[in-house]
């Protein structure tokens, strides 16, 4: 039996909580996007959804006990490719 | 037991890198949505009203819960709790069809509205309108693919564990199963704001 999860402390219990925290950030999302905050809605917005998508990439898909360096940087590698994209994109979009 | 074994990362370094090209993946179809929405600010909106928010929030609670659910599958499998693992498999599998089915109500809404792409009705309003919807029905389109292979390879992973075949000591196929099934909630989680959150 695979006791490294359990030394590594996932516990179901853990797990009702991330699971309680993302509905919850849901419920903020939903209710910021109901009030009238203009040009913060999207800011609000994205980075409750990042909020979001850490603790799945953390605490659901194990990032949080992930011994291999390497693996834990995909995901913010990919994501700092991505902004700069969108971001260098903007720098030409924004001008025309 | 004191032994701490770690998993050898071979079974798992292939779904992490399919993952990141997963991300590039919609991360294109992000760019594009980005760049037109900040071109046409007013029509995203406008266009956004054909969507329900209800309809929205309600697959983003299901989808939340179906990762929880195969979490939850997975650590019992770890702990050799067949019934449970199963159990939670089987539950991640009906909210997945819950999804797809609340999905094919909202397509089916928009479809009796005229509104599909190069419909006649949505090739009459203004171009941002246009570029929201045809960026609507290709990015959930495309996520709902996703939900539906990640579907498929969960099904397979809970035969399997029926069979014994996978089990505590051989978890690769659900670890993997349920890391692509995390990415199908990760992307639905960002996708969920930008097109029913547009206030």
């Amino acid at each position: 039996m695979s006791d490294t999860t359990r030394e590594r402390g996932a516990t179901y219990r853990l797990y009702a909580i991330v699971w309680g925290l993302l509905l919850l950030g849901t419920a903020i999302t939903v209710t910021a996007a109901s009030l009238e905050l203009g040009r913060l809605a999207i800011l609000v917005v994205l980075a409750v959804a990042s909020a979001k998508s850490t603790l799945v990439l953390l605490y659901f898909m194990h990032l949080r006990w992930e011994e291999r360096l390497l693996l834990k940087l995909i995901v913010p590698i990919v994501v700092v490719v991505l902004a700069i994209f969108i971001g260098l994109t903007f720098t030409d979009v924004a001008r025309r | 037991m004191t032994e701490h074994h770690a998993e050898p990362v071979r079974g798992r370094i292939g779904m992490w890198l399919f993952i990141g090209t997963e991300i590039l993946l919609f991360g294109g179809l992000f760019l594009l949505y980005s760049t037109y929405r900040y071109k046409h600010p007013v029509e995203f909106h406008t266009a956004s009203r054909e969507l329900s928010r209800f309809d929205g929030t309600l697959n983003t609670a299901i989808l939340i819960t179906s990762s929880f659910t195969v979490a939850i599958a997975i650590l019992a499998l770890e702990r050799g709790e067949r019934r449970r693992t199963m159990l939670f498999l089987l539950a991640t599998l009906a909210l997945a069809a819950s999804f797809l089915v609340v999905k094919g109500f909202e397509w089916g809404t928009k479809f009796r509205h005229g509104l599909y792409p190069q419909s006649p009705t949505l090739l009459a309003r203004p171009k941002g309108e246009i570029l929201y919807i045809g960026l609507y029905f290709t990015m959930t389109g495309l996520h709902a693919l996703h939900v539906l292979v990640g579907g498929s390879a969960l099904a397979v992973a809970l035969r399997m564990v029926r069979r014994g075949t996978v089990r505590a000591e051989r978890p690769v196929v659900l670890r993997n199963a349920g890391l692509f099934w995390h990415l199908v909630d990760v992307i639905w989680i960002f996708l969920f704001p930008l097109f029913y959150l547009i206030s």
